[in-house]
């Protein structure tokens, strides 16, 4: 399965797909089950890019689990959460708020 | 210290006007992604993993309390509260915005800061020896040199478009501080026998996926001198360095391929026709710039040892840090002091934006208002009075900042890698922590005594690796993090490229695999004033190999 995903022009914030959108996370990525649904996932990249609504657009591998998109490689996964070592920063922060509160 | 004047400050000026506007240009989609990434690189932008990365370059590691200060207000303003310095004694904000960086650059105008050339196929930032000024072993300073060198290369036309980026590196000391073997070129001021002073010039040193020890192409450039050979050098490389193939285009590997006889007869050559015009520099400006670097006025102070003799008895952890972290000043009374940025368990090199500016108070109040960055990503108080130093430790702790760790195993340079870099192949700044901590005994440390370690997170080698006493390279195999090791390198007056050791460690092993090498270190070494650099380069890697793999040759 594949998503799409993108940094934002105007901050450089990590993006991804969804419901005909830029999301912040990760979780509820469009998913492309197929051929035909990557060159959708692909086009849809291509046109955001040449509006300059996004850059450094790419397709990546991705899985669910538990209902949850989630990036296969590492590098994606932790564009998907924030820095490793720094759970206070990134889209995990985000989560961390929610939890603790 | 350098202020600008009047031209280097309308540059700057014009050089924000400039960038804002193709900001402006670019957010209202005027200028596509193509056009615009040339030009953003050439001001400092890149684009990482979660964000934008904002490089500003601090000139050859000098900045003052001020511009610290400025850059603590950058990090809160439009970052996140912390920004991290680098091995070209840069400093990096992980997470600004596109539509701030115009605000931000006008922030660093306003303290004669930017961000030009710290990205691009030109001439980087020049950096020199942290202690310069301060060093007791120091010929001259070689700043004012970085200087000249530094408005020279500013935006240089021949010098723009060059086949790929290119570091000039300068120490003012026998002792190599500054790394010069590593750099494209390396200069190290000295003196002649006549007392005159000039260059040793090194050429074609290098990291990244090819490591190379720069080759010294002249003993003795005289100081007049130093632009029409610098421009000489960079022609030939100019015309014929390859363009064909990134990983084959720095200066490195065309002298490799030429040979170094060549090179160096192509550049005396081509210096023949420059060294006599309008590039000689005269006398006068040599001293005008020189004056800008004039050290602070020093007064004795004599009650420096009393004071320390007194305080040592006082406090253990004071004098640990005078032991580790306090070298010899030229004054018999000062000392400089290195700010730890590697406290056990942190990220090396970072600093939240209440240290910056508790450290530019600091450098204010006791240090002349002086600061250095270093490339082995700390921060550098390069004039304090001895008599002052058991207050510039106290206040250093009240921050955190007091490690006593400076050449010890903790005392780690670390590339950002897979957290935040988007070239990595594999994290740096974890495996950097967990070695931290697995060494955490500052007394365990002083024991294996000056230990450099260092790790980069891709084959470019930003973090050093190949000239660490024992150098990790992160690498992705198999969708998963391997860290390979390498031992013998080093980065000072006797550069040397590591060896890499064998096969590969996971993340979960690398850390029992580095204490591994460092209890054989300790086994093996002749007396305890036998640092582990020269133990290794007596007994080569054989007992390490044998302490890492024999098991597995058995088994097999």
């Amino acid at each position: 399965m594949k998503i799409l995903t993108a940094n934002r022009l105007s901050d450089g914030i990590a993006v991804w797909y969804a419901d005909g959108g830029w999301a912040e996370t990760v979780d509820h990525a469009d998913l492309a089950h197929d051929k035909a649904a990557e060159d959708r996932l692909e086009a849809i990249g291509a046109k955001a890019y040449a509006d300059n609504e996004v850059v450094d657009v790419n397709l990546i591998d991705a899985d669910v689990v538990n209902g949850i998109v989630e990036p296969v490689r590492l590098r994606e996964k932790i564009r998907a959460a924030g820095p490793t070592i720094r759970n206070d920063l990134g889209k995990q922060a985000a989560k961390q708020a929610t939890r603790a509160a | 210290m350098y202020r600008y004047d009047e031209f280097d400050h309308d540059f700057v000026q014009a050089r924000v006007a400039e960038f804002s506007d193709q900001v402006q240009r670019r957010l209202a989609g005027e200028i596509t992604e193509d056009q615009f990434r040339p030009l953003r690189l050439m001001n400092g932008v890149y684009l990482q993993l979660h964000a934008y990365m904002l490089r500003i370059a601090v000139p050859y590691g000098t900045l003052n309390g001020k511009q610290l200060r400025m850059l603590g207000h950058i990090a809160r303003k439009y970052d996140k509260g912390y920004g991290h310095f680098t091995t070209r004694q840069n400093i990096q904000f992980n997470w600004p915005a596109l539509s701030d960086i115009p605000a931000i650059l006008a922030d660093l105008a306003s303290v004669e800061m930017h961000a030009i050339q710290t990205s691009g196929n030109c001439i980087r930032n020049v950096t020199a020896d942290h202690f310069a000024g301060a060093a007791a072993d120091e010929v001259a300073d070689p700043r004012p040199y970085a200087e000249i060198l530094r408005q020279w290369s500013s935006v240089h036309p021949e010098f723009s478009f060059l086949p790929r980026k290119f570091k000039i590196a300068v120490t003012g000391a026998e002792r190599d501080r500054a790394a010069i073997q590593t750099h494209d070129i390396g200069l190290h001021l000295k003196k002649n026998a006549a007392g005159e002073l000039g260059f040793a010039v090194y050429i074609g040193g290098g990291q990244g996926r090819t490591p190379m020890v720069a080759r010294k192409i002249r003993d003795f450039l005289p100081e007049a001198d130093l632009l029409s050979y610098c421009t000489a050098i960079l022609r030939v490389y100019n015309l014929y360095g390859r363009r064909d193939n990134k990983y084959k285009a720095r200066i490195k590997i065309l002298v490799h391929e030429t040979g170094v006889e060549e090179i160096t007869r192509q550049v005396e050559a081509e210096w023949q026709e420059l060294k006599d015009a309008e590039l000689k520099l005269p006398d006068a400006d040599i001293r005008a710039i020189q004056a800008y670097f004039a050290p602070p006025a020093l007064t004795d102070r004599p009650d420096g040892d009393a004071a320390i003799k007194l305080a040592r008895l006082d406090s253990k952890s004071f004098s640990d840090w005078l032991d580790q972290n306090v070298v010899t000043h030229r004054h018999p009374d000062y000392a400089a002091v290195t700010i730890s940025l590697k406290g056990i368990g942190e990220v090396p090199g970072d600093a939240s934006d209440s240290q910056m500016e508790a450290v530019a108070d600091i450098a204010e109040k006791y240090a002349f208002d002086e600061l250095r960055v270093s490339h082995e990503q700390n921060l550098i108080l390069p004039h304090v009075a001895r008599a002052d130093l058991k207050a510039v430790h106290d206040a250093l702790v009240d921050i955190g900042l007091a490690t006593a760790n400076s050449n010890l195993i903790s005392d780690i340079i670390a590339c950002p890698g897979l957290d935040y870099c988007a070239l990595a192949t594999a994290r740096s700044i974890p495996i950097a922590q967990e070695i931290s901590r697995r060494f955490a005994s500052l007394e365990r440390q002083r024991e294996i005594g000056e230990l450099k370690l260092k790790i980069s997170g891709c084959i470019n080698a930003c973090g050093h690796h190949h000239v660490g006493h024992i150098g990790i390279l992160g690498v992705e195999k198999k969708g998963s993090e391997l860290y390979q090791v390498t031992l013998g390198g080093s980065a000072d007056e006797n550069t040397s490229v590591g060896e890499i050791i064998g096969r590969g460690f996971s993340s979960e092993e690398i850390t029992d695999a580095i204490e591994q090498i460092v209890e054989t270190y300790l086994g093996l070494r002749l007396n305890p004033q036998e640092k582990f650099i020269d133990a290794y380069r007596r007994v080569g890697p054989a007992p390490f190999k044998e302490a890492l793999y024999a098991g597995e040759a058995k088994a097999a």
